[in-house]
């Protein structure tokens, strides 16, 4: 399906569409266009992996499979469904095989952390499916015609400036969550300390993308015109965000505790790349998605072996790894470096182009938030320097290397972060007609609407924006 | 075939048979039930005869809602006996559902009854009697039928509630409910004879016909009226704050029992408040439509509050039971909304959740009958549930299934159910309602979740002596089997059922 996309068109490919709740306008509708189709592709990437890493599991492994499946189907489905109400159908499923993979295969406290994932997040999505509801009738009641298809939403404009922000922010709430953005963390941490390693790392690898996906599917695309108001809120949150997961996973003594706080910072730049909205931007939200998804992927993993072997994640409990198993701590520094953002991995790119982004729109982000990625190798880095160095004692002193079967699954993850730091021409080939498409969008709908008002706020913030997609743009692909 | 108000020259009015056959169908299998007893006294023949006799009945009653049904798509909802009983879709469909609830009823209950020791014909006659005076409550077009079947549906309801008499439980929840319910149903007459006093009729057509063509000059009586109506059917549906009878009938009524008590006899209940305010009295719906609104919130908000610090599954259940009515309720505050578009969404949603929380409750509260089955149905703690999926795993995955489904879970019908009223909230622009039920839904899943979680936990003592040991009947199974598959088939396809709900909206 990567194969046969065709990078040129900025809209939708593959869609599908049969009805489904008969004439109450919910059919099942799906697509993909640039942003979702790796999405798609790394889904099925990581699963595969995953199932390949939980092979020692043995209990309950039918079960196991079971929802394992099922977590799979309904996260295709979320980054497939143009439907809105089909995108909240899998939104919400996700929930059920999500908590009863953490509620009966995670660690200690496991039961309060399946509760809290479940309860957060249907608590965003009650806001979603109200704001889903009211777009939709409103819809109808403003044009007769009754449908949750985003394309048709799209192309209409019949909302006033204030419902808009509501809906937006009805969207926000779910999204950032998900996502999670700063003051709607909290859930994060507790619940990938306490899943299993592969609810870990399908938690990091998709499940954290899909907050930014909806932003960048749906928020944007349905309302431009408070997209633009309020993205220096976001632009706020997401600096706090990258400050604040950076500062915290520096004081925490559990390593996978720390993986979770640096992905909140991670997301940070994510949502930071959005919000610039521009075109280098969004690009780099993208490839931070992806990238991100395979470095915090594989560290998870990394650490899930290990946890496997010493039965502790506690940092001052480990000692010398590197020495007593040099593939496995090989492969977490790489990891480690990929995720920091040395230049020619793939977190590279990712933060660097959403820096950049920033940096030519609102100068200050972007000055704040590289505090952030120093930030980030401090942490990381005191991390490695104390479990992974210095001389092996007491757990580590026997530690068994990784098998082939564990290398297999690593593998892949961190060739592919090599890959696109060489050469992350390919994913922007594929993502930028899309994000070209959002750009003129937001244009196109924002001049339109209110020419003196937010569209003279917003409109010197983009044409600046624009300006340096052919500069960087090109030189960019050759690095 | 139409038939209008006779003429002075007729002392009796006419009746269209074809729409009565199926209450005389289910009072007619009740009878037989009774005079088979009386004949065959102790014989052990006595059992399974009535359980044919109520089977027979049933599949004629249902047979004849099928006809209706066509009857009425072709020929158009019509009024008999004088323009007491109205034959239309709404009644057709919401008679189905209550057919349908009471066969679910009845197979989750035979094998209970002969494990219990329990009479077995008295209890199907009083099964199929309540469920006749639910369906005529579906199909009343007249204040005193409405009062007439709330009596017949209720009554055999209190002695079914007591029926396990050598329990004390048992008891207690047949006086309470008996109290508190002939209590209600006084308000309820009260407030017939106010309506009555204001409008100088009882019928629900003639009294939106009065107020139409007149104003009235004081309205004081015909407001208490209306307060006295919507107070005595809130008892009947169970809604806050007119709730306080729920938790301690339901849990001590028998399982089964309490099974019907929370579908069939809700399902009648919001089938009188839509025939009353929405036919009755549609001019005065700025009135009600507040109140309902109300009852709406609090009914969601103590529901799934409550339900959280409950530790007896039966009595969980009850509270989730009235967090169900309030968002039922969000479906006819939507339904009586001035857009025509809006209100037949709102009436749709609230017939569609109807049809789903009847399956979904009743499948619950079987797996419940069958958890209890060793204590003589007296154990329902939450304790009791731990670690069932060890030993019960499919008993425990059905539960689980079926509670996830009253959390709105997607591919569950219970999703679609709420998704519809939610839909339907947001057209009538009643955000505020769509708002909090959502939210409370949250609240509610919490406590459902929390269920789920004990029958999960894998350090449960099943070795203890007093450890829940649950089989299955095959009646049981087969009862389980109807209400899991029509869950999911409902959520997974719900188009068909969407039509048929949105057909029974047509001409109420």
């Amino acid at each position: 399906m990567l194969y046969e996309f065709d990078a040129g068109k900025p809209g939708l490919q593959f869609v599908e569409q049969y009805d489904w709740f008969g004439d109450t306008g919910v059919s099942y509708l799906v697509g993909v266009d640039g942003v979702s189709v790796f999405m798609v592709v790394l889904t099925a990437l990581v699963f595969p992996l995953g199932l390949l890493a939980s092979a020692r599991l043995d209990v309950r492994v039918k079960a196991y499979t079971f929802w394992f499946l099922i977590l799979e189907t309904s996260i295709m489905g979320i980054f497939l469904a143009i439907d809105l109400i089909a995108f909240f159908i899998f939104w919400e499923l996700l929930l059920v095989p999500m908590y009863f993979i953490i509620a009966g295969w995670g660690h200690e406290n496991r039961v309060y952390a399946a509760m809290k994932f479940f309860l957060y997040t249907m608590a965003g999505s009650a806001f979603l499916l109200v704001s889903i509801l009211t777009l939709g009738f409103l819809h109808q009641s403003a044009t007769g015609n009754l449908t949750f298809d985003f394309r048709t939403l799209m192309e209409w404009n019949g909302l006033a400036e204030s419902t808009e922000i509501w809906l937006f922010l009805g969207f926000m709430v779910s999204f950032a969550i998900k996502a999670p953005l700063f003051p709607f963390h909290t859930w994060l941490p507790d619940v990938h300390t306490e899943a299993p390693t592969f609810g870990s790392v399908v938690l990091a690898g998709v499940l954290l993308k899909m907050g930014a996906y909806g932003f960048l599917r749906f928020s944007f695309t349905l309302f431009p015109d408070a997209s633009v108001d309020l993205a220096p809120l976001l632009l706020v949150l997401s600096v706090i965000g990258i400050l604040y997961g950076a500062i915290v996973a520096a004081r925490q003594r559990d390593l996978k505790r720390l993986i979770a706080y640096s992905s909140i910072s991670h997301m940070g730049f994510l949502v930071l790349g959005i919000f610039t909205l521009t075109t280098i931007g969004l690009d780099a939200a993208v490839i931070i998605m992806v990238s991100h998804a395979l470095t915090t992927g594989a560290l998870f993993l990394i650490v899930g072996f290990l946890d496997e072997r010493t039965h502790t994640r506690i940092m001052s409990e480990l000692h010398g790894i590197w020495r007593a198993a040099p593939i496995l701590g090989g492969l977490f520094l790489f990891a480690t470096l990929a995720g920091i953002g040395v230049p020619g991995l793939s977190g590279f790119v990712g933060e660097f182009l959403a820096l950049l982004g920033a940096f030519v729109v609102h100068r200050w982000y972007a000055v704040v938030a590289a505090i952030g990625v120093i930030l980030a190798a401090v942490y990381m880095l005191y991390a490695f320097q104390q479990s992974f160095t210095g001389v092996p004692k007491g757990v580590t002193e026997k530690l068994r290397d990784l098998n082939l079967r564990e290398i297999i699954v690593v593998a892949p993850l961190l060739l592919l972060s090599v890959g696109i730091g060489l050469y992350p021409k390919p994913i922007l080939d594929r993502v930028e007609p899309t994000m070209k498409a959002l750009i003129a969008h937001f244009e196109e709908r924002t001049d339109y609407r209110e020419p003196q008002q937010s569209g003279e706020e917003a409109e010197p913030r983009r044409s600046e924006g624009t300006r340096p997609r052919g500069g960087p743009g090109h030189s960019r692909s050759g690095r | 075939m139409i038939t209008q108000v006779p003429g002075p020259e007729i002392a009796t009015p006419s009746v269209d048979w074809l729409a009565v056959s199926p209450l005389i169908a289910m009072v007619g299998g009740a009878i037989a039930i009774i005079l088979v007893r009386s004949i065959a006294r102790r014989s052990r023949h006595a059992y399974p005869a009535s359980i044919g006799i109520a089977l027979v009945a049933m599949a004629a009653t249902a047979v004849l809602l099928v006809i209706q049904w066509h009857d009425v798509t072709d020929e158009g909802p019509t009024s008999t006996v004088a323009g007491m009983l109205r034959l239309d879709l709404f009644g057709v469909f919401l008679s189905a559902v209550i057919l349908a609830a009471t066969l679910l009823t009845l197979l989750a209950s035979s094998g209970y009854l002969r494990r219990e020791r329990l009479d077995g014909p008295e209890y199907l006659a009083l099964l199929l009697l309540s469920a006749a005076g639910m369906m005529a409550m579906t199909s009343a077009n007249d204040l005193i039928i409405v009062f007439l079947a709330l009596e017949i549906l209720s009554i055999p309801l209190y002695v079914l509630a007591a029926y396990d008499r050598r329990r004390l439980a048992s008891q207690e929840a047949g006086i309470k409910y008996f109290v508190l319910g002939a209590f209600s149903s006084a308000v309820f007459l009260y407030g017939i004879a106010l309506v009555y006093g204001a409008t100088g009729t009882t019928s629900l057509t003639g009294i939106a016909d009065f107020l139409a063509r007149n104003t009235l000059i004081e309205e004081g009586g015909l407001l208490i009226g209306i307060a006295f109506l919507l107070v005595g059917i809130g008892f009947k549906i169970a809604a806050v704050p007119f709730h306080m009878w729920t938790p301690d009938v339901y849990q001590g009524a028998p399982s089964p029992v309490t099974a019907f008590m929370s579908s069939a006899t809700k399902v009648a209940g919001f089938a009188a408040l839509l025939r009353v305010f929405l036919i009755g009295l549609p001019l005065f719906g700025d009135t009600w439509r507040p109140a309902v609104a109300g009852l709406a919130i609090l009914s969601m908000v103590v529901g799934s509050v409550l339900a959280i610090v409950q530790s007896d599954v039966k009595r969980m259940l009850a509270y989730s039971s009235i967090a169900h009515a309030g968002y039922v309720l969000i479906g006819v505050t939507a339904a009586a909304a001035s857009s025509g578009d809006a209100a037949e969404r709102g009436l749709q949603a609230t017939l569609f959740y109807l049809l789903v929380y009847a399956f979904m409750t009743i499948g619950a509260f079987t797996v419940v009958t069958v958890v209890a089955r060793s204590s003589h149905d007296a154990r329902h703690a939450l304790s009791d549930y731990r670690s069932l999926a060890t030993t019960r795993p499919v008993i425990a995955g059905v539960l689980a299934f079926f509670l996830l489904a009253q959390a709105g879970v997607p591919l569950t019908g219970g999703f679609v159910a709420k998704l519809e009223v939610f839909a339907a909230g947001a057209d009538a622009h009643e955000y505020y309602l769509v708002i909090i039920g959502v939210l409370s839904s949250v609240v509610a899943a919490y406590m459902y979740l929390r269920i789920v979680v004990t029958m999960f936990d894998t350090e449960g003592d099943v070795d203890a002596p007093g450890y829940v040991r649950a089989r299955l009947e095959a009646t049981v199974s087969i009862a389980l089997l109807i209400t899991a598959g029509l869950t999911l088939a409902i959520g997974i396809a719900p188009g068909w059922f969407l039509e048929l709900a949105k057909d029974a909206t047509l001409a109420l």
